[in-house]
């Protein structure tokens, strides 16, 4: 692999910043502008919290639902399935995350090995 | 490691605080997990032909791991720029209230906005989670520093994890990528999870899951925002309910 490809072309870094920073920091600074003046234990905070919560819980589940490159090739059932199992289990060990995360892929890596 | 007692003189430099912030991704499976995620970025990239630099400098600007897998499946995939930057837009909409729901722990009422620019740019889905279980321990004048040592660190890792994973992407298997990959929403559910202690929380997360694959079958491009706000007002109303009972 040479310097150059490392680096890249200045077309791509310009690609990143239109398409990549601006669309995020366009929101962090609206949250710091329009932050100011809300305090912390007001209601608009508790239901802008609540749909933080939910848009995040959306891009877990289209990450699972619609799978980017090399987890598309795993089988539906299976991706449901290890957030199924992961879930079960997380719960079981009174919400360790360490022992979900690890049956969930534990799961997948089992059920893609047994399917062959 | 636990953090000084609120009342220590340890807290009395601000550059004390940042070690003490910087120390701290020793205490949360996060960084583990952060980590493995941006391992398959890096990997994700490189498949992708990105160069490395770029890698480096989307984790640096961009900072939020679906922004980012997004930015890469869709540019690797022969959308356009545009199309790339209105999906990225999307899911990025999600910082804004975890930036405002953040910024007021840190605040003091000399707090000036631009001191707290670095931490709004720190703030994603890790930082959010742990800010708000370790910034209880800190005092509230020592808060900013410690977020700007915790960002710090969590980036550095990131930026580590990129360059590793991108290196590895030759000889990483399909399915090791895909165990890589499935990392991200696993830790991410369980880790909103554990950190949902009213009931408002725990419904937003619920019902955020299972109305996304509602809300994209209506194909609008804003999936991710209709299921989100639809799923938050409501979890918002059954608190509402909850306290006009009480």
């Amino acid at each position: 692999m040479s310097f150059a490809q490392l680096i890249g072309d200045w077309h791509a870094l310009f690609v990143l910043f239109v398409a990549g920073v601006v669309p995020n920091q366009i929101w962090r600074m609206l949250g710091l502008w329009f932050g100011g003046g809300i305090d912390e234990g007001s209601e608009l905070l508790v239901w802008v919290r609540a749909v933080a919560t939910a848009i995040l819980a959306g891009v877990i589940a289209q990450i699972v639902v619609e799978p980017p490159g090399a987890l598309a090739s795993v089988p539906d059932v299976l991706r449901y399935g290890a957030v199924a199992a992961g879930l079960v289990v997380f719960l079981l060990t009174r919400r360790s995350i360490f022992a979900g995360v690890v049956a969930g892929e534990v799961f997948m890596l089992a059920g893609t090995w047994w399917l062959g | 490691m636990a953090l000084p007692p609120l009342d220590s003189p340890q807290w009395q430099s601000p550059w004390r605080a940042f070690a003490w912030g910087l120390r701290s991704i020793t205490q949360t499976i996060l960084t583990l997990v952060l980590f493995a995620t941006y391992l398959g970025i890096g990997a994700l990239a490189h498949d992708s032909h990105f160069s490395l630099l770029w890698a480096l400098c989307s984790t640096l600007f961009v900072w939020a791991g679906p922004a980012q897998i997004i930015l890469i499946t869709t540019l690797g995939s022969g959308a356009t720029v545009i199309q790339s930057a209105i999906a990225v837009t999307v899911s990025a909409i999600r910082l804004f209230p975890m930036v405002v729901s953040v910024l007021p722990l840190m605040r003091t009422p000399t707090t000036k906005r631009r001191e707290l620019f670095f931490a709004a740019h720190l703030t994603a889905v890790t930082l959010w989670v742990e800010c708000h279980r370790f910034l209880p321990q800190v005092p509230r004048e020592r808060r900013i520093a410690f977020v700007n040592g915790l960002g710090f660190g969590l980036v550095s890792v990131c930026l580590t994890a990129n360059t590793v994973g991108y290196f590895l992407a030759a000889n990483l298997t399909k399915t090791l990528g895909a165990a890589i990959l499935l990392l991200t929403p696993l830790s991410f559910l369980f880790s909103t999870a554990r950190n949902s202690r009213e009931v408002a929380d725990v419904v937003a997360l619920a019902l955020g899951v299972l109305l996304y694959p509602l809300a994209a079958k209506m194909n609008s491009g804003l999936d991710i925002l209709v299921s989100g706000l639809v799923a938050g007002t409501i979890a918002y109303s059954v608190h509402w309910w909850r306290e006009v009972r009480a």
